[in-house]
């Protein structure tokens, strides 16, 4: 029949075009075990001594240290703002609701080099100098709304009756929350954070902008590839996408485990 | 002390308090809003404004604020300055990539809706996650598979032939770019919007006899027409901001508009011109955004699953 045929060719480009989204990645992991300096295919040699130089170098350490510190604070402030956000997006009804759906998705849509510019135009303005810490703040602007949404589709699926029958029980409004509606918005908030995190760690066009004298990953990358190539620039980027890789997988794992529990 | 006056009074029936309740939804909606609306506020509408006053400031100035002049607008539409043609070269990218990834988007959407079944989560994820990783890293991967006895070079030598095109460097390679980064962002829009595509409504038209093609046409098409606008609005929008793609794979061949924002910000130190500049680019991306935001229901988009 044709429908398998159509369903077929549908699977082998998927499965294509998953590839070739994965190509560069996997360049980039190869060039990092070349021993030679410059980068030539195939390898003749293979070696990890670039591994051994990036995690042996104290730059890249501080910078990695720079980029988790912005990420985690980054997650923690966007969270807790993106939840009630995502309320007041999907749950609530009221005035202005309309408009704020779409006015919170104005920041998404904006390029994000010139959002930075601008950002730092603005901090300029008023006389703040930029280091690591206006940087978790631009990322916020970009990471709030893209949170808030991830942790609406949750809250769409949430049944306000249970919120009604805690009331009628006696409850007090926060009570509620806490017994109730956090425990169900659970696994939404849990995909919030993983995005929150992994968005900011992967963050460069902001970076650029605001960190001022402090410099992350992606940016430290950038400035490597532009002058002064080094195999650590592959072997530190394949590094960023397998601890991002690994805590996503580990977030999937206690996210399955977070829906089953809020599903019983 | 305006939620002791909004408690029920003792003796109050069930129906009364749910009322009383719906009435103060209003407020507690309004002030979940509060902490995202401020943050925005003064994150994305101020610098905005910054961007505005620097825009008539005096040009190579930084007395923002204290002087007025419309010399920078005057500057950007001078035909003689070649701003205009970063401003075409970013929309033609931007166009050309909104209709390759169409093209290419549209069967996975379908198949991540109608075909996968329990896949369809783990290929979700597979195609989320290249946006944890830094746009950098990806476009210099793309360096390495096309250079000069690189992967695709190196491997063609390799079995004997004449080696790989040289595609670096050429504006070809900067719209391959910008097709690879952007994919997502057409991909997840368009999924969301052919879910709201009944399938009963497929079913039926089917046992009616009509052709595949007639209801991809007049059912599928239509009823997918929300997802499908945002995945091409979002796309085109982030593709005329784009620079790392022009920058890393392209090598500047040509110079797309965000770029020469930057340029004026940095190298040539003309905040004014560039202020200038980037507001054009923000009035244009904003009413573009609004225009198609203002045909959206988005309850219903994200509230179906």
């Amino acid at each position: 029949m044709g429908h398998r045929r159509t369903n077929a060719a549908i699977w082998a480009w998927t499965l294509f075009v998953l590839v070739a989204i994965y190509l560069p990645i996997l360049c980039g992991a190869l060039a990092s075990f070349n021993k030679s300096r410059y980068f030539g295919f195939p390898i003749k040699i293979y070696a990890t001594e670039w591994w051994q130089k990036t995690l042996d170098s104290i730059e890249i350490g501080m910078i990695v240290k720079t980029s988790i510190t912005i990420a985690l604070l980054v997650t923690v402030f966007s969270v807790v703002i993106a939840t009630f956000g995502a309320l007041a997006f999907a749950r609530y009804e009221w005035k202005g609701r309309k408009l704020y759906q779409k006015l919170i998705l104005l920041p998404i849509f904006f390029p994000q080099p010139v959002l930075g510019l601008a950002m730092l135009l603005g901090f300029n303005a008023v006389g703040i100098q930029t280091s690591w810490m206006t940087a978790v703040f631009a990322h916020m602007i970009w990471i709030v709304p893209v949170v808030t949404l991830v942790i609406a589709i949750q809250v769409y699926g949430f049944d306000p009756s249970l919120e009604e029958a805690a009331y009628d029980l006696g409850c007090s409004r926060i009570q509620v929350f806490r017994e109730v509606t956090l425990p169900l918005l659970w696994p939404g908030i849990w995909s919030g954070m993983l995005f929150a995190f992994l968005l900011s760690w992967s963050n460069f066009p902001l970076s650029l902008y605001t960190t001022g004298a402090d410099s992350t990953i992606p940016e430290w990358l950038y400035a490597k590839m532009v002058a002064g190539y080094t195999p650590m620039v592959p072997a530190l980027g394949t590094m960023a996408t397998l601890g991002a890789a690994c805590l996503l997988l580990a977030g999937g794992l206690v996210g399955i485990l977070l829906r089953r529990r809020a599903a019983t | 002390m305006a939620d002791l006056a909004l408690a029920p009074a003792p003796g109050a029936t069930a129906e009364s308090a749910r009322q009383l309740r719906h009435a103060r939804m209003l407020s507690v909606g309004a002030r979940c809003a509060l902490p995202v609306a401020i943050l925005l506020g003064i994150g994305f509408l101020a610098p905005l404004v910054a961007i505005f006053g620097y825009a008539f400031a005096t040009p190579r100035s930084f007395d923002v604020f204290t002087s007025f002049t419309l010399a920078n607008f005057a500057t950007l539409f001078d035909p003689s300055n070649t701003v205009w043609l970063s401003f075409l070269w970013s929309c033609g990218l931007a166009l050309l990539t909104v209709a390759i990834l169409a093209v290419i988007a549209y069967p996975i959407a379908y198949g991540l809706n109608m075909v996968f079944g329990r896949w369809s989560a783990l290929i979700s994820v597979l195609f989320v996650f290249p946006l944890f990783v830094s746009e950098n890293v990806r476009l210099y991967g793309w360096v390495l598979f096309f250079i000069k006895n690189g992967v695709l070079d190196g491997t063609l030598k390799w079995l004997g032939l004449s080696g790989g095109p040289e595609v670096l460097y050429t504006p070809g390679i900067t719209l391959f770019g910008m097709v690879y980064t952007y994919l997502p962002f057409m991909l997840f829009p368009m999924t969301l919007g052919l879910a709201l595509v009944p399938r009963d409504l497929v079913d039926a038209a089917r046992d009616l006899g009509a052709g595949r093609l007639f209801i991809w046409r007049e059912i599928e098409l239509p009823l997918a027409m929300p997802g499908i606008l945002i995945g091409m609005l979002l796309t085109f929008v982030l593709a005329i901001g784009a620079t790392a793609e022009a920058k890393i794979l392209g090598g500047q061949s040509i110079i797309v508009i965000s770029h020469d924002i930057e340029i004026a910000f940095t190298y040539s130190q003309n905040w004014p011109l560039g202020s200038a500049l980037a507001v054009v680019v923000t009035f244009f991306i904003g009413a573009l955004t609004l225009f198609a935001l203002s045909k959206l229901d988005l309850d219903r988009m994200l509230g179906r699953r």
